[in-house]
């Protein structure tokens, strides 16, 4: 990642005194404050305060929350690996597993080449660009729970339903969309493709205007046609933002919520029961009390899971990435 | 030379050929038709039939208003489903978490990039580490804390400061701020030291106002964020009345007839349509930059 911190010059506040190796002997707390100490404290508070207890505290609390059993009633007590191996011998572990993999899956190839194909294709519309980026761009400020629940109602499995009133002009249909456990997945990646990939087709484009258009005109003194320039210059020019945007993809789906919440509850059968559902059931399902403990165990899992898979992308696209 | 416009990709020489320039063409013109019915397509549909009766929107759910169109709906919708009092309580969670975002984004990165303690390269870490952990990881924590909060032992459920605090614990604003702030000339704030500013004065009267571009990119995807909220919300606020209108609208499904649930959610739509619609060009930008960051 490009976020490395250089070395610095020194501090401003520091500058104000006689150069820094003969003037710091001595550090007492009225230096410091006078030394700006204070003031940079004060500044940091708001931040240090809010990620403290909204952040950083419980990142750690989970790590313990997971090797113990919580409620609200009596002290937790520590019960080592057990929330991990029920959630390893819950029999949903491994449907939920698979659901989601396959709503990444399927994610992947219907949200990753089409909005790359789009944005070469907008990159060179001469004049009117800003039109499409505002037409492709819509989708994404909707609220997603709105998306989902329009959605949900042109899914209507009826012959009145708006996808099967027009399947039924070409004489398709009707079709049962959500109520079917085959289709219920691929329905749902749909409406979740039509409310992401405009904000990743902007990201291409704006890629795509980084590539140097000399790189181009060379390409054409030597006689490249268009299709072999797409795949031997723009392509290669903006593979470190398709490697990123490809990896976070993966990490967004392994977390999606929304869709199947909303739009099935996660059935049919338990066709599009995802990991956060199932995290969210133990925690909040039970109106009897949750399994905080089995529910973080499971984040945990899923966490180390997606840490592990970014890193052995990372290393192995490394080479490829940088030149 | 290529037309500067376009992205380089096609010389002027390939743009003379019918052949290149028809085919592109078409694919464009395609593409275009292709985005406005699938992009807005579904979106013109909930505004048509936001103020069509039910009994139409059910049994012709293409026709364009086949019995005249029913403004009740959206009436309706406002008052006796309550989603004015819903969209009031929306603009509330919406602000208030914009705020506290912006307010610990900006003195932060000003303390970070500007100030420099000696332990800000910890701080920073610490950012960057939370950057890499899955939101996932903190609901379930972060749930409990709300209801027991710990040292002062209150619970924040149905508070709203139950959701704006949190929504601040933004890494990538401070991160976005701070790399703006860094990019500032230092000699404009040596010039202010030097003329007797102290950090406040430094902070208020320079530094912010030269960051108007950052805090409007910053400003639109925390609007946007909270506005897109669902989860957080429904988890801690559990009183109805306080819940944003995001968080009501499974409910009110089930509670009124179609067309004026298509209504109320159309009234959840119109605000960050119009805001879009005025500030494309931020929106656009920093999508573009969001991407660019994280690569």
């Amino acid at each position: 990642m490009t976020t490395v911190d250089q070395p610095r010059e020194p501090a401003l506040p520091s500058q104000r005194g006689p150069s820094r190796s003969h003037a710091a002997p001595r550090r007492t707390p009225l230096t410091w404050i006078r030394r700006g100490g204070l003031a940079a404290f004060l500044f940091l508070l708001p931040l240090l305060v809010v990620f403290g207890a909204f952040s950083w505290y419980p990142i750690v609390r989970t790590v313990i929350m997971s090797l113990q059993q919580t409620n609200f009633v009596q002290e937790p007590t520590w019960v080592g690996f057990q929330n991990f191996s029920f959630v390893w011998h819950d029999p949903l572990f491994p449907v939920a597993v698979r659901n989601t993999a396959y709503f990444a899956l399927l994610a992947l190839v219907f949200g990753y080449p089409i909005p790359l194909i789009a944005a070469v294709l907008m990159s060179e519309v001469r004049g009117r660009r800003g039109l499409y980026s505002v037409v492709a761009y819509l989708p994404v400020v909707i609220p997603p729970v709105v998306a989902v629940l329009l959605w949900k109602t042109f899914y209507d499995a009826s012959a009145n339903g708006v996808f099967n009133t027009f399947l039924g002009w070409v004489g398709l249909g009707p079709y049962p969309w959500l109520q079917s456990q085959h289709w219920a997945m691929p329905s749902l990646v749909l409406e979740s493709t039509w409310a992401n990939a405009g904000a990743t087709m902007i990201i291409y484009l704006a890629a795509l205007t980084t590539v140097n258009p000399e790189l181009y005109e060379a390409a054409s003194v030597d006689g490249a046609r268009l299709l072999r320039k797409v795949w031997h210059i723009t392509l290669p020019q903006i593979r470190g933002v398709l490697l990123v945007t490809l990896i976070l993809q993966i990490i967004g789906t392994a977390q999606v919520f929304l869709e199947p919440y909303l739009f099935t509850s996660g059935g049919p059968a338990n066709a599009t029961l995802t990991v956060m559902l199932l995290i969210y059931d133990y925690a909040f399902g039970n109106s009897l009390g949750g399994d905080y403990g089995a529910a973080t165990a499971l984040s945990l899992m899923l966490a180390g899971f997606l840490a592990v898979f970014s890193l052995v992308y990372l290393r192995a696209t490394r080479s490829w990435s940088t030149r | 030379m290529s037309d500067p416009r376009s992205g380089g990709l096609i010389s002027e020489i390939e743009w003379r050929k019918p052949g290149i320039r028809w085919g592109l063409r078409s694919a464009q013109v395609l593409l275009l038709v292709g985005l406005v019915v699938i992009g807005i397509g579904p979106i013109l549909w909930l505004a048509k039939s936001a103020i069509t009766p039910t009994i139409d929107t059910i049994s012709h759910p293409i026709a364009f208003f086949p019995h005249g169109t029913a403004w009740s709906n959206v009436r309706q919708a406002w008052s006796d489903v309550h989603v004015g009092r819903y969209f009031w309580n929306t603009i509330v969670t919406v602000s208030g978490s914009w705020a506290v975002q912006i307010v610990v984004a900006t003195t932060g990165g000003f303390a970070l990039s500007v100030l420099r303690p000696r332990y800000a390269p910890i701080i920073k870490g610490l950012l960057l580490v939370t950057l890499f952990i899955p939101a996932i990881v903190l609901l379930v924590p972060l749930y409990i804390e709300i209801v027991q909060l710990p040292i002062v032992h209150k619970s924040l459920i149905d508070s709203y400061w139950a959701v704006w605090l949190p929504a601040g614990a933004s890494a990538f604003n401070v991160i976005l701020v701070t790399r703006f702030f860094d990019s500032l000339p230092r000699e404009i704030f040596e010039a202010a030291e030097i003329d007797g500013a102290g950090p406040l004065q430094l902070f208020w009267r320079i530094v912010l106002p030269m960051s108007k571009p950052i805090l409007g990119v910053v400003s639109i995807f925390a609007l946007l964020a909270s506005w897109k909220d669902f989860l957080w919300p429904l988890l801690v606020l559990t009183n109805p009345n306080k819940q944003p209108l995001s968080v009501r609208l499974p409910s009110i499904e089930s509670q009124t007839s179609l067309g004026v649930f298509l209504a109320a959610m159309f009234i959840a739509c119109i605000i960050p349509i119009a805001g879009f619609l005025l500030f494309q060009r931020s929106f656009l930008r920093g999508t573009g930059l969001s991407g660019a960051i994280k690569g």
